[in-house]
């Protein structure tokens, strides 16, 4: 069957996509809250005001959470989803829970899925966390990606946080990846 | 200077002639805010892993049902004609994805969208909002009830319009098919001229972003219909039934 095309958010969607607590996996109070933040930027590093970031992560138990709950939280369930605006400045943030390994010895990381104006098709990326030297080491992803460019898939760590700019285009550009059924269906 | 519409004819003629494939070419010059928005470098080929193996799950604690009525938001009735869409969303093996979540949201009958950054000088109106929500049926089905679109115009080049549209975002039941697109209306005399939809030079591809007049969607007396189904990219796990229960994931 044939996979219908994907098409641009356009510079309207706060419109259908927006809602109360939508970047709040948990409370920014949790006590194990952290701050996922970053900057978007376009191909010539000027910041891209009308993104849409999305992340999808285990919790940090390593548990893929299988709960609703994602639009009307109710402030105790961890649903894993979220979803971020960029701001005027290109900025987006989310308060979450730093994912767990879904296998021993596994590199965690966030899923991420980007859209913007002007960005005809959405892309897929991973954030993952720093830390661990030999679980980023043995990665399947990162060991295969030109070393020069696997530093945009790892989250930097800040005091009250991680931080994943994101690169559209030029450089610094973020690896963005694609998945061998998306590759087929497109053939 | 600014492009006129036959410089974007003719740059959307000549980017026809190399062929795209199926999806949006993300480097479309046509499209003049992709110029400095699209990765230069080829997407890295990797087998899915994790979480990516799953796709959120959302239930009716998200979304009420009266989400999926773009026309009882309001103490009025919008202005413009009212029509019902429904199709089914499906798996690239023809699976229906069940129990997910469906967005939309669109410009009304005037082509004007509640949005601060909208200057189009057509009138808003106050018993449209333009935001939906609904969650698939068992056989992949959704299904809602608004007021077709307008036409509106854009500053990508002089006297640009779009075609009327209705925006969707969508689900399936791994990671790796999230889709974000735009549903068109048949016959639309804009098409050859958008840059947005002729981003997909496969002419077969970009129909299926065209929903189809359906008699048996219409109610006497009452809306017009359209279909419109839509089949995501396939999944790399072979979804459980849990995939499409997620009432009875709450009570788990
Ligand atoms: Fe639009």
């Amino acid at each position: 069957m044939s996979a219908v095309p994907g098409q641009t958010v356009g510079p309207f969607f706060h419109l259908g996509l927006e809602y109360d607590g939508m970047n709040e996996l948990v409370p920014p109070s949790h006590p194990k809250a952290v701050r996922l933040h970053g900057h978007v930027y376009d191909g010539n590093g000027a910041p891209v005001p009308d993104a849409v970031i999305e992340i999808w992560q285990a919790d940090p138990q390593g548990h893929i959470p299988r709960r609703p709950g994602s639009l009307r939280r109710d402030g105790w369930t961890f649903t894993g989803w979220g979803r971020a605006a960029t701001d005027p400045d290109g900025h987006y943030q989310f308060a979450t829970l730093e994912p767990g390994p879904t296998e021993a010895g596994r590199a965690p990381f966030f899923a991420v899925t980007v859209f913007a104006r002007g960005l005809l098709d959405r892309l897929f990326t991973r954030a993952y966390l720093p830390g661990d030297p030999s679980a980023l080491d043995a990665d399947t992803l990162l060991s295969g990606v030109d070393p020069a460019r696997r530093g945009t898939l790892i989250t930097t760590r800040e005091p009250a946080g991680l931080v994943f700019d994101i690169h559209l285009q030029g450089e610094g550009e973020t690896v963005f990846l694609t998945y061998p059924r998306l590759r087929d269906a497109w053939s | 200077m600014e492009s006129s519409q036959a410089d974007i004819n003719r740059e959307i003629e000549v980017a026809a002639q190399q062929p795209g494939g199926p999806q949006p070419k993300t480097d479309y010059a046509p499209y003049r805010s992709s110029i400095l928005r699209h990765p230069k470098q080829p997407a890295h080929l990797v087998d899915p892993e994790s979480v990516e193996l799953w796709a959120p799950v959302f239930g009716h604690r998200d979304v009420a049902d009266d989400e999926a009525d773009l026309t009882i938001q309001h103490a009025g009735t919008p202005i413009g004609e009212r029509i019902v869409v429904t199709g089914r969303v499906l798996d690239g093996d023809g699976r229906p994805v069940a129990g997910q979540l469906v967005e939309v949201w669109q410009a009304n009958a005037a082509g004007r969208y509640r949005h601060q950054r909208d200057q189009h000088p057509a009138p808003h109106d106050p018993n449209f909002t333009g935001v939906g929500r609904m969650l698939t049926g068992p056989d992949g089905t959704y299904r809602f009830q608004t007021i077709k679109p307008g036409p509106y115009p854009w500053r990508n080049h002089v006297n640009a319009w779009r075609p009327a549209h209705i925006h969707f975002s969508l689900f399936g039941s791994d990671f790796t098919q999230r889709l974000i697109t735009q549903m068109y209306f048949p016959g639309d005399p804009l098409f050859a001229l958008d840059p947005i939809y002729q981003s997909i030079t496969d002419p077969k591809a970009r129909e299926l972003l065209i929903a189809q007049y359906d008699h048996d969607v219409t109610t006497p007396e009452w809306s017009t219909g359209y279909r419109w189904d839509v089949v995501l990219t396939g999944t790399h796990r072979t979804p459980l039934e849990s995939d499409v229960s997620s009432d009875l994931e709450e009570e788990a």
